[in-house]
């Protein structure tokens, strides 16, 4: 029974990693720019099956909201906004990358051999660091999900760095291509019969909901897979449906661009807020431990919560559920903001319709 | 075993990373530069979750020691296995490498549309978004600018 | 009890799959737009049926049955609109099948499928607002 499970695990393993060097081939030899994006949606999904195979559940749940959503519908307002023709090559551009890339990777493919052994638990990446989270997490932490463990408590400073590298970017977006349209846009027109009634009355019925799967993966986070990262992505992708069907001016009346900006900005302050707090009650920076002063610990009645022993685990746990909120926050404004940029360009420019 | 075996993920992550260098050399144009930027980044995230697969792993989400479930799993494994690796009685995936790509991969696609408006910018200046072209576009600028009055 | 129930949905699962491998082999194997949308389309919904109730059965009757039922709801929503909407564009920008136009278009075609309205899909819904 082990074995065949082992190798039923490791079979589709194999599998699913040939289609994706398979659609990466593709990717490379198409000349269409909208066929390279849309592969690169598929390779997305499939990647995301192949991180559930790996265990990773949730970065295979980032990597479908991520690959397969928001980064393709960015590439999409790109080549929208540059109107790129077919991709022109000539032989010159072929032989001399294509001897590169084969010294390069024989290269790496001579180093790769002396790696551990794929799946080996004792090798040094497995057996040292991961492992003491893993042991430890239950009793200093107290969630069972040990990557949110990891990600909001172990490393949260870390994770504050990639929060803040998220709304950088973001910004970088909006000085690019502005924070959304600068002039008011004229009223959409009126509907052309009933062309999009079905995409109108679907999405309709799908953006509540998709806000509403956002609070969930946000707040289930701590127990199974989902976090702030996925959770602000999806949450993101419910004004970006609305922009889409219902069009821009409609989505920017309901959510102003003013609006997105300060909570972008109010995410990374709440994330960095609470490990200042941290600090003022004298521990150390997003040391969660100190996030209530003793007084208030001790009013927390034992056994309120999970393990009567660690009555400690109250500063984890609202430590963990700030910073996520603040990392919610900070990507969905962020993501929201960069859509409104590509968008606002496109909205803007004269005959975009063409 | 084979290393070609032992060793596959490995080997596909660096075919991979190949794939996205090519894409990123053999065109000017800077879209499908972006793709393939964003293709080498995919084999680096599939390199680090690979190294950190134990084989017979669950997802490290922790689950009671002597619950159904965790018996049921730790019931397809040898038992010396499940002893030595084994946290609580169930063999779970290392966890750290989850959480540096998954960081990466939502950082990655802020940066991915960084470039890209950049790339919009470009075509705005330039009318253009061929490496090339874009080349020969400033030339001809510069030209007309220490020739004009 | 629980080996059939695990013997059935399996093979519901594996039903599931080949059927979601015939719609793959329709959309490379038929000749226009309208009937590779056709194609796809209904058998990923079918097929989504199928491995949905193949796991919901290997599963049991827990938490995860309502979950797969949200799942399950979700598909029976999103790829029907998706393939209108596929089809809708497909349309607008005048297309024809290759059966032979159908009578919308013999009449709406010609007045509707200009080349400065052709776009509408639903990404440039926004941008068409523009001056």
């Amino acid at each position: 029974m082990s074995e065949i499970a082992l190798q039923v695990n490791f079979g589709l393993n194999i599998a699913l990693l040939l289609m994706l060097v398979a659609i990466g081939l593709a990717i490379a030899r198409t000349r269409s720019l909208l066929a390279a994006i849309l592969l690169m949606g598929v390779y997305s999904l499939a990647s995301a099956v192949w991180l559930i195979v790996m265990d990773a559940a949730d970065v295979a749940f980032t990597e479908a909201v991520v690959g397969a959503g928001i980064s393709t519908v960015v590439l999409l307002g790109a080549i929208l906004l540059v109107r790129a023709g077919p991709v022109r090559h000539n032989w010159r551009m072929t032989i001399v990358p294509a001897v590169l890339v084969l010294g390069v990777g024989g290269l790496l493919v001579y180093a790769v051999t002396g790696l551990p052994e794929f799946g080996d638990p004792a090798s040094p990446t497995n057996a040292h660091v991961g492992r003491r989270y893993l042991i430890q997490t239950p009793d200093e932490i107290g969630v069972p999900n040990v990557v949110t463990a990891v990600l909001a408590s172990y490393r949260g400073f870390d994770t504050l760095g990639e929060t803040v590298v998220v709304f950088a970017a973001g910004i970088g977006v909006a000085l690019m291509l502005g924070f959304g349209p600068r002039s008011n846009l004229p009223p959409a027109p009126a509907a052309t019969g009933d062309h999009h009634v079905v995409l109108r009355v679907t999405a309709k019925l799908l953006i509540p909901l998709i806000a509403l799967f956002a609070f969930y993966v946000q707040f289930h986070g701590d127990l199974g897979a989902g976090g702030g990262f996925q959770a602000g992505v999806i949450l993101a992708v419910a004004p970006i449906l609305h922009a889409l069907v219902f069009g821009l001016r409609g989505t920017i009346a309901a959510l102003p661009v003013r609006a997105v900006r300060s909570i972008a900005t109010m995410g990374v302050l709440l994330y960095s807020g609470v490990g200042v707090v941290c600090m003022i009650n004298g521990g150390g920076f997003l040391d969660y431990d100190y996030l209530f002063p003793p007084s208030v610990e001790a009013m927390i009645p034992p056994g309120l919560m999970g393990d009567p022993d660690h009555a400690h685990h109250w500063g984890q746990h609202f430590g963990i559920f700030f910073i996520e909120l603040g990392v919610l926050l900070t990507v969905a404004a962020t993501m929201v903001t960069i859509f409104y940029g590509f968008a606002g360009r496109a909205a803007e420019e004269p005959g975009a319709s063409t | 075993m084979n290393v070609a075996v032992t060793h596959f993920n490995y080997l596909a992550a660096v075919v991979l990373m190949m794939i996205g260098l090519y894409v990123l050399f053999s065109t000017g144009n800077l879209i499908k530069r972006m793709i393939g930027l964003a293709l080498f980044q995919t084999s680096t995230a599939l390199f680090y979750i690979s190294l950190g697969k134990v084989s017979g792993g669950t997802a490290a989400i922790r689950i009671y020691a002597d619950s159904p479930e965790a018996r049921a799993l730790a019931a397809q494994l040898d038992p010396a296995y499940v002893q030595q690796f084994g946290v609580g009685g169930v063999v779970y995936s290392n966890p750290l490498p989850h959480v540096l790509i998954l960081t990466a991969i939502v950082v990655g696609v802020a940066t991915l549309s960084v470039g890209l408006s950049i790339a919009v910018r470009i075509r705005e200046a330039y009318g253009t978004v061929e490496a090339g072209e874009i080349e020969a576009v400033a030339r001809v600028d510069a030209a007309g600018a220490g020739r004009g009055p | 009890m629980g080996d059939v129930l695990h013997v059935v949905g399996g093979g519901l699962v594996v039903a599931g799959a080949l059927l979601t491998l015939l719609g793959g082999v329709g959309v490379l194997r038929f000749p226009d737009v309208y009937t590779r949308i056709h194609a796809a389309s209904l058998t990923d919904t079918g097929g989504a049926t199928l491995v949905l109730l193949g796991l919901a059965l290997i599963s049991g009757l827990t938490l995860e049955t309502l979950k797969l039922g949200f799942v399950w709801a979700f598909v029976m929503l999103t790829t029907p609109a998706a393939a209108n909407a596929l089809a809708n564009a497909a349309f607008s920008a005048g297309h024809t099948p290759r059966i032979g136009a159908f009578q919308i278009m013999k009449g709406v075609a010609a007045s509707e499928a200009r080349p400065d309205t052709q776009r509408r899909e639903t990404s440039d819904d926004d941008e068409s607002a523009a001056p």
